[in-house]
């Protein structure tokens, strides 16, 4: 792999540019492979990339049905975040942030990770109560969270409404600064070219068809459209089809799958300092460096497969972005569009071994997987080689909900789902 | 935005209605006689069907009635809807919502 510096920048310039490899190779699938995950988004690629860097296996292959990075990587709204409340959850957002804070460095590829700060407004007597809890418990977590007045928060983000005269008046903010964004593709091709580099084989427009267990019921091969391929050990990222290949090994999870949208402005010049998120008025926004408004929401209202959504949806979304900053009032939107999503009942994730030997998954993460994706990505990776979870995602197992060991974290994406 | 076919009412907007999850489950008659992993079953566990799956819908802003609905999750046609305690029509009906 050709490092990527200044100074290779510069020697290519002197080329005219020409001559850059590509990010992966696109290898033919082999009959069998030491471990295989299911989904090349920035969770699965990842998890191959610390399975091969960490653990030391090196034959290992992504199955991915369509593109890298073309499901939810790139269809979110790249916040990273993680003021969450109870000490089950700090810990596995933290992990993923404090991940973040090096992965440019760590993949030699810059995913524009910025620690621009992320802002959740208050607007009435239940917010203020709830975030002021959250700011206290995750300081006893060791993560920053900080409580602003509305005129603080004004000085923190210029664009903001704070007048009286609004329907939803704001009474304050949590802010974590450690919070941001990244940019969102860069985190798959980062990954994936690390990956490949390790030897992982991405392998493109391939579906997974059905899931093959030998006698003793554990996972023996995985069918797929270009053919069978042999394996023992089988990741499952897989976002909001998790259902539908699980189902293919015959496991049941507590899931549900909802497309959640998300819409992008045309670019303009920087006039968007931080993130901003509402959760009793629905609505997240940020602008990125390209200089598009990025706004998101909750998710629609039926479960769905579609990857659409509902316009009411979005037009929700933006009354609220208006009243919040009048300034946007008559910003044009350039694209909107859906990912689905899979939910789980306490709007807590998976990452844990299944019932059946030999496989794995990492799902559930609903409207806020992104921000996890190294964290994820490294957990999987680690409950994968040594067959059993880390003690972060030891919570994180699918028996909780017939145990009653709930991480009920229903206002985990900070707007109500 | 979707027409929905309410068994009462008549097509109206999507608006007028609330998702009330997968239909057809039914609630165990004693839940401390059975098994966790029934009652986990019960509570928490869903098809998530990617296709034709019956489900339940409310006209909340209309009628207020609970009905049933088949729908295709791939594309969010509605290919029937019908009253609770009817059974199931076959899958590929007829469109008529």
């Amino acid at each position: 792999m050709r490092l990527y510096s200044g100074f290779a920048l510069l020697k290519a310039g002197f080329n005219g540019q020409k001559n850059w490899q590509s990010l992966w190779r696109s290898p033919e699938p082999k009959p069998a492979y030491d471990a295989i995950i299911i989904g090349a988004g920035g969770h699965g690629l990842g998890a191959a990339y610390y399975l091969a860097k960490q653990h030391g296996i090196r034959n290992i292959a992504v199955l991915e049905k369509g593109w890298v990075g073309g499901g939810n990587t790139g269809r979110n709204t790249t916040i990273i975040r993680s003021n969450y409340l109870f000490n089950e959850s700090a810990a596995l957002y933290d992990h993923a942030v404090k991940l973040w804070e090096n992965l440019s460095q760590t993949l030699n590829y810059n995913v524009m990770f910025s620690q621009r700060g992320v802002m959740m407004l208050a607007h009435n007597v239940h917010d203020v109560q709830v975030f002021k809890r959250h700011v206290h418990a995750n300081r006893c977590n060791g993560v920053d969270n900080e409580w602003l007045s509305a005129e603080q928060a004004k000085v923190f983000c210029p664009p903001l409404n704070i007048s009286a005269n609004m329907r939803y008046p704001i009474l304050g903010a949590a802010l974590q600064r450690r919070g941001g964004t990244a940019r969102h593709d860069a985190v798959a091709w980062g990954y994936a070219r690390a990956a490949d580099d390790l030897g992982v084989d991405i392998i493109e427009n391939c579906e997974v068809i059905g899931i093959r267990r030998d006698a003793t019921g554990a996972v023996e091969a995985v069918e797929t459209s270009r053919g069978l391929i042999r394996t023992k050990k089988l990741g499952v990222s897989a976002s909001g089809h998790t259902s539908v290949v699980l189902g293919m090994a015959g496991v049941r999870l507590p899931l549900e799958s909802y497309p959640l949208q998300a819409l992008v402005s045309e670019p303009v010049k920087p006039v968007f300092p931080c993130v901003v998120m509402s959760n009793t008025i629905h609505a997240y926004i940020s602008q990125s460096d390209k200089g598009e408004l990025v706004i998101g929401a909750g998710t629609d209202a039926y479960t769905s497969y579609t990857q659409r959504g509902g316009l009411h949806i979005s037009s929700h979304t933006l009354e609220a972005i208006c009243e919040l900053f009048p300034m946007f009032r008559r910003m044009r939107m350039l694209r909107n569009w859906g990912g689905i999503v899979d939910v789980t009942p306490d709007r807590s994730p998976i990452i844990a071994k299944t019932p059946v030997p030999g496989l794995y998954v990492n799902c559930g993460w609903g409207t806020g997987g992104f921000k996890a994706t190294p964290g994820a990505a490294h957990l999987l990776a680690w409950t994968m080689a040594k067959d059993e979870p880390h003690t972060i995602n030891a919570p994180y197992t699918i028996e909780r909900f017939r145990d009653g060991y709930l991480i009920d974290e229903a206002a985990a994406a900070a707007v109500a789902h | 935005m979707l027409l929905i076919k309410c068994p009462y009412c008549g097509e109206r907007s999507e608006l007028e209605f609330s998702y009330g999850g997968q239909a057809h489950i039914v609630r165990p008659l004693i839940p401390s006689d059975i098994t966790d992993e029934a009652l986990t079953e019960y509570l928490y566990h869903r098809d998530n069907i990617k296709g034709v799956q019956a489900e339940r819908w409310r006209h909340l802003h209309g009628c207020g009635r609970f009905f049933n609905a088949v729908r295709d999750t791939t594309t969010d046609h509605f290919q029937a809807t019908y009253k609770i305690g009817e059974a199931q029509p076959a899958s590929g009906a007829k469109s008529d919502g």
